[in-house]
């Protein structure tokens, strides 16, 4: 390969993730196709379902909001080298933060309760991270082992507290109190209507604009901060950075912390946004499709905002699927999201070596044109 | 003579519910000792399931169901591998996405062949694997103690939990006493070395997660037609983890993974019977702790607080030629 060029950005960070999740978007047709439904019909649906209509809109978004959450969780981890596999406990132990806070300080007003919601979150999914990023970073057991053994913890010990603890007296489900009227997310078309603009009612709440601002934090954080540029040449070259004196170990814990508290705040959009109680498994597998939506938008925040979108279209595309089409259900979403994290994720390196070929072939000949 | 069988009772639980946990256990050793980090096993488990419970039902034959599983399975290996090994794509990444896709595939296929909500039909008597009474069994019945244990405990098991009991002792002889287990051991320590010696790495590695497929097959199978009657969605329910767990806390070695996965296995089959149980001086135990109790051991013993647990050299690390 020596006689290669080296491929332009767009290449690399904008057309081989695209080819990759083309091919992805095939196989599931075939999939489609194979239980004996039309792919064009499906893909119509879908399309309608995620944008057909105003309310489907909010739907869209408001997975959106889930995602961008645990996407970003995941890549900030990802930039340590890091693969935090635990964000659904994560988040399933930052909503257990959130309603402690709502129920117990409940003569809070809005605000106050706002600010301390996001910091219970954040406090209860940093600890939860805290546990498996210390084991990684002082006593070397591998940080994807011991995130899935807490994922696992961390939901016995939800059904117990859920069961045993928060469940009001004289109630049979397993879910928490309400949360106060006045203490609740207010919904965006709420929000619309004060200022005289009508919305389709939808759960799409604050926390998309909360999720939007983590956003922005995080691309400040991981490039234009020290410890941002720690985090990331510890990801890179953990002996490198040690020689560069940069304590590897420092940077582990710190990145892993502020991957739980992220992927706790998907808590703020579920538990204080819309169903405004602590549910059995709220996380629904949220969080697994963060590494979806973190290796599609190549960890950076504004990729990882576009995949969140396409996730989100798809979950809300999906659940107008299963009604439409009573053979395809809602696990469709499930086979693209896996199928999306096959190729983007595992598989990403499978064109480069045909499209170098290509590209440099091009490259000299062009070159060659030139010369003549 | 009550508590006696009561332990009975217990302990033939624990076999029933470890056989899945050893075959799945020991198909990740196979992998991982090669170098290659098998995260799929939950979803491989699933894929076998499945299969195993769908071609039971239409040839109405256990043995069909076990021969689709072993074959979904070693698919799902190779597209594993094809990931891993020729691709050197990141091998956590792939077995979470082979784990997602066939937690949604199996579900989705179930739906559109039987339209019973994701579930498979149930499986009749001549479909699934049946007890065996081994040799002897009703005659011993009533010595006391040994009889019991002898046709209570040993016996009346299906072909599946004898196989995956066999299995660990022939695992440990093609591991440490043959020359296939011997480079396997070598291409997750140093594959280079093992290049050098004139042996494919990929070639090896291939092979480690095809044995890995078939072992994994059966625990699936077991899962639909031997312990179960047939396939439901998301049935493994996170024993692709524990077999991990088990593999893990019983240091990527085949007997003291064998040992991993009965602790496991009886922590499973006590916290099913502790339900409602009040022990004297300390009260009811929550069954969610006995449940999360594997999961804590494993953090603990990776911590390194009981003993240490170390990995193959090259595990995760895809193998590069040249550079």
């Amino acid at each position: 390969m020596s006689d290669s060029v080296q491929l332009p950005r767009w290449i690399d960070v904008g057309a081989l993730p695209l080819l990759n999740l083309l091919l992805a978007l095939v196989v599931s047709g075939l999939v489609v196709l194979a239980i004996g439904e039309s792919p064009t019909q499906v893909v119509e649906i879908l399309l309608y379902g995620a944008f057909g209509y105003e309310e489907a809109w909010g739907y869209t978004l408001y997975y959106t909001t889930n995602f961008i959450f645990t996407g970003l969780a995941f890549a900030v981890a990802f930039h340590c080298g890091l693969f935090n596999i635990g964000a659904e406990g994560q988040a399933y132990v930052g909503g257990l933060g959130v309603i402690l806070a709502a129920l117990y300080l409940d003569f809070l007003p809005f605000p106050i309760m706002l600010i301390v919601a996001i910091l219970a979150a954040a406090v209860f999914g940093a600890a939860w991270a805290y546990i498996p990023a210390y084991l990684q970073a002082r006593r070397g057991s591998h940080v994807v082992i011991t995130t899935i053994m807490f994922n696992f913890i961390a939901s016995s010990l939800m059904v117990y507290l859920l069961v045993n603890v928060l469940r009001p007296q004289g109630s049979m489900t397993p879910e928490s109190e309400q949360i106060a009227e006045h203490l609740r997310l207010p919904f965006i078309h709420d929000i619309a209507a004060t200022f005289g603009i009508e919305m389709a009612s939808s759960p799409l709440n604050l926390s998309f604009v909360y999720a939007l601002v983590c956003s922005v934090l995080v691309w400040l954080f991981i490039w234009h901060t020290r410890w941002g540029y720690a985090i990331r040449t510890v990801g890179a070259n953990a002996v490198a950075a040690t020689y560069a004196g940069i304590e590897p170990g420092r940077y582990i814990i710190m990145a892993m912390m502020i991957s739980g508290a992220l992927s706790a705040f998907m808590a703020l959009n579920e538990v204080m946004g819309v169903q405004h109680r602590l549910l059995i498994d709220f996380t629904a597998g949220y969080g697994f499709v963060g590494i979806a939506v973190a290796l599609m938008g190549r960890n950076h925040p504004f990729g990882i905002f576009l995949a969140a979108l396409l996730f989100g279209m798809l979950y809300q595309g999906g659940a107008e699927l299963s009604f439409e089409i009573p053979t395809i259900s809602n696990d469709m979403v499930v086979v693209i999201q896996g199928l999306v994290i096959l190729f983007t994720g595992a598989m990403e390196h499978m064109f480069r070596p045909r499209v170098t070929r290509i590209y440099t072939a091009w490259h000299l000949r062009r070159r060659a044109q030139e010369a003549a | 003579m009550d508590n006696f069988e009561l332990v009975i009772l217990l302990l033939d639980a624990t076999l029933r519910t470890s056989t899945p946990l050893i075959l799945a256990a020991l198909a990740g050793m196979f992998s991982e000792r090669s170098g290659t980090i098998n995260l799929a096993l939950e979803g491989m488990m699933l894929g076998g399931a499945f299969s195993a419970a769908a071609v039971a039902y239409y040839v109405g034959n256990p043995w069909a169901g076990l021969l689709a599983a072993i074959a979904t399975t070693i698919c799902l290996s190779l597209l594993h591998g094809f990931a891993c090994i020729t691709h050197k794509g990141n091998q956590v990444v792939s077995g979470m996405a082979i784990n997602i896709l066939m937690s949604g595939l199996t579900a989705l296929v179930g739906i559109a062949l039987f339209a019973q909500g994701g579930k498979t039909p149930s499986l009749d008597h001549a479909s699934r694997f049946q007890p065996i009474t081994l040799p002897g069994a009703d005659a011993v019945a009533d010595v006391p103690v040994l009889g019991s244990i002898y046709s209570e405990l040993l016996s009346g098991h299906n072909i599946l939990v004898y196989v995956a009991f066999l299995a660990v002792p022939a695992a440990w002889w093609v591991m440490y006493r043959t020359r296939f287990g011997l480079r396997l051991r070598a291409v997750g320590e140093n594959p280079g070395a093992v290049d050098t010696a004139g042996i494919g790495v990929v070639a090896m590695r291939y092979r480690a997660v095809i044995c890995s497929g078939v072992l994994v097959g059966m625990s699936g199978a077991y899962l639909s037609t031997a312990q179960g009657a047939s396939f439901l969605q998301d049935m493994t329910a996170g024993k692709g983890y524990i077999a991990l767990a088990a593999m893990v806390f019983g240091k990527w070695r085949p007997f003291p993974a064998l040992f991993a996965c009965l602790l496991f296995g009886f922590l499973d089959a006590a916290a099913t019977r502790m339900q409602g149980v009040i022990l004297p001086g300390i009260g009811e135990v929550p069954v969610q702790l006995v449940q999360a109790l594997p999961y804590v051991l494993t953090v603990v013993l990776l911590a390194g607080f009981i003993g240490r647990a170390t990995p193959p050299k090259s595990l995760g690390r895809p193998y590069v030629k040249e550079r």
